[in-house]
């Protein structure tokens, strides 16, 4: 059983059937493709899984426990992170304070009224933020405003400030989308090295391909809903529906 | 010191001397020549200067830290109003526990204001407090009489039960005091042409000031106050990072709420009198400029701005027509009048006017407020210390570098 199971899911928007018997496995430690034309269902599903839309039908099960119902902050809490398409970060804090406050949220949980202790003297979270910065290769960068960044900066924050809660699960919605190709293989080199070095599973939304096939042990094909296939990458790239559904509409140099 | 870092200790320290010194400063002109009118330093002003600073401070906590715009905060400034007059009626005259009752029933009505005003946020927020403060404005006129007094208000009379004080002589009325100390109790130093007056609560006000002051430092520097400012940031990245963003806002919004009720408590212990009026919308609108012109966000920025809009309620109001006719008697026929005219459009009653500007231009050239003049200021000062030393060019070469 893996990590993430998703069993016959089904959401509707007004006429619009935007996912019908969903099913899915994410193996544990492994990473995790989601791939499909637009329109797909992608962004729903991930949706899905982080509390911010509950599915019609079906079950989404985390370790064993239903996500649904469940409110963000409270799936997070049972380790689910998730980084944006667009990074998702405290634009008008310091790197560090974006750092220090996912090492809060791991160390206090979702509230904590400590309005009289200050900030400096937590030399524990302190620390736990600076190794961070350090491990995301950032710790120069620790006075800087966030919001003066650079995206592929702000990328491997948000991916930091994600890690930094110890999550089991990353879930990543496009997160190489707008980037250029040095940023983009900067942030491939990143997940790989996540995915090699940490006890964590990743499952990624992604429209470009050369990202999928870099990281992706499993890949699921999304078309108008539905799961067409579920394979490994080189399965994948041959295989006649996912070429038909999507891969035809592009050109691959695969 | 006191658990701050240095630089806040400093702000603390200035502070203090400067509210323990304000009978001082807020004096510089000597008794009787034209400029005494500018004179900031009497007691019921001084008064409003600190506790206003209150109310703002409190306001701060949740607008400048979480971005969360109250558009009723006057609500708990009035019934922390209230409350402490009935601890004057029933308990006893000392200003103790008018102003813990006021600071306790301000925060429990926070508590369901917040609770219910909280589930918006944004334009919605604003006018929820809104509704809850005009709503108890009008309660406060109407159904509420018999615990508000209506239009007339309230004030402690000699025949109150007073459980706790001896019984008045005929014809004594109650005072507000502190273990003896009467809040109105003055005494004045003569030095050369300038009187000072030193006035027992204004002290007891300053020093509350300074407690409350230290303890929005130490918000502002919590864990607690970083969470706020990610709240004001990016609530969604708040909710993703497992943090559950509500508790944090009711609790800021009920510790504001508690520094309001602080203020409407002090208030009442310097004046024993309330009315509705203390709620109405425009009261409320007041600490929203107040906060904004000083600097929202910042440490003492709000402190200054309710400093700046008390000066100009109090003094610009108190220049009449008479007065100017005085600073232009100089001027020749004709052109005395336009300057009478033209002036007398900003002070007196129309002091409004003068702050309606003044609001725009700090909105428009210094959204940081007196804060970031302040900081533009001592920019322009340092740039000139370095261009003494033979430093600008190199400053200049490192400003190109980084562009």
């Amino acid at each position: 059983m893996g990590i993430l199971e998703v069993k016959d899911v089904g959401k509707r928007f007004g006429g619009l059937q935007a996912l019908s018997n969903v099913n899915l496995s994410v193996k544990e430690n492994s990473v995790h493709a989601i791939i499909g034309p637009n329109g797909a269902g992608k962004s729903t599903l991930l949706n899905c899984f982080v509390g911010k839309l509950i599915p019609d039908t079906g079950s989404v099960l985390f370790e064993g426990q239903s996500l649904l119902g469940r409110k963000p902050h409270e799936i997070n809490q049972m380790g689910v992170s998730r980084v944006f398409q667009t990074p998702e970060i405290f634009g008008d804090l310091s790197v560090m304070e974006n750092m220090l406050i996912p090492c809060f949220a791991k160390r206090d949980g979702s509230f904590e009224l400590n309005a009289y202790g200050s900030v400096a003297s937590q030399r524990d979270v302190q620390d736990r933020a600076e190794q961070m910065l350090i491990d995301m290769n950032m710790i120069d960068k620790r006075e800087e405003h966030a919001a003066a960044l650079s995206r592929g900066d702000k990328r491997r924050l948000e991916i930091g400030m994600c890690l930094a809660q110890e999550p089991r699960l990353l879930l990543l919605d496009e997160p190489t989308a707008g980037m250029a190709r040095a940023d983009t293989n900067n942030t491939i080199d990143l997940l790989k090295e996540i995915s090699d070095t940490r006890d964590i599973t990743i499952a990624i939304i992604e429209h470009d391909m050369h990202v999928v096939f870099s990281l992706a042990q499993r890949i699921t094909v999304l078309a108008q809903g539905t799961p067409l296939v579920e394979d490994t990458p080189d399965n994948i790239k041959g295989h006649p529906k996912v070429r038909e559904a999507y891969l035809g509409e592009t050109q691959v140099a695969a | 010191m006191l658990g701050l870092n240095k630089k806040d200790t400093n702000l603390l320290i200035i502070v203090a001397i400067m509210t323990m010194l304000a009978p001082f400063l807020l004096n510089p002109f000597p008794e009787g020549s034209a400029l005494a009118q500018f004179n900031a330093g009497y007691p019921d002003l001084m008064q409003r200067f600190v506790i206003f600073g209150i109310f703002a401070m409190g306001f701060n906590l949740l607008f400048g830290l979480t971005g969360y715009l109250s558009f009723g905060h006057a609500a708990f400034l009035g019934v922390g109003s209230y409350a402490a007059i009935w601890m004057m009626k029933l308990l006893t005259m000392n200003v103790i526990p008018a102003i813990i009752m006021s600071i306790v029933i301000a925060g429990l009505f926070a508590v369901v204001v917040g609770f219910i005003s909280l589930r918006r946020s944004g334009i919605y927020f604003s006018i929820l407090t809104l509704a809850f403060a005009q709503m108890s404005y009008a309660l406060a006129y109407s159904v509420l009489t018999p615990i508000t007094g209506g239009e007339t208000g309230l004030q402690p009379k000699p025949n109150d039960p007073r459980l706790l004080d001896p019984a008045l002589a005929d014809g004594v009325t109650p005072r507000a005091g502190l273990f003896g100390l009467e809040m109105s109790s003055s005494t004045e130093l003569s030095i050369g042409g300038w009187v000072f007056t030193f006035n027992a609560g204004y002290y007891v006000a300053a020093v509350v000031m300074l407690i409350a002051f230290y303890l929005s430092i130490r918000i502002f520097r919590s864990p607690f106050g970083m969470m706020l400012r990610a709240i004001k940031s990016n609530q969604q990245r708040v909710n993703y990072t497992g943090l559950n963003s509500k508790p944090y806002t009711l609790a800021v919004f009920v510790i504001s709420g508690m520094y309001a009720g602080l203020a409407g408590g002090l208030l009442v212990a310097m004046d024993t009198q309330v009315g509705p009026e203390r709620m109405f919308w425009t009261a409320s609108g007041e600490v929203v400029i107040m906060t904004i012109l000083g600097g929202a966000g910042t440490l003492i920025g709000p402190v200054l701005g309710a400093g700046l809009l008390k000066y100009m309620e109090n003094i610009l109001s108190k220049i009449n027509k008479g007065v100017i006719e005085g600073w232009f008697a100089w001027a020749p026929d004709g052109l005395d009048s336009v300057l009478i005219y033209t002036v007398n459009m900003f002070v007196g009653k129309q002091w409004h006017i003068t702050t309606g500007v003044i609001f725009m231009l700090v909105i428009i050239f210094l959204p940081g407020g007196l804060v970031e003049l302040g900081k533009r200021g001592a920019r322009v000062f340092r740039r000139r210390d370095r261009k003494g030393l033979g430093l600008e060019p190199d400053a200049a070469k490192q400003r190109n570098a980084a562009e």
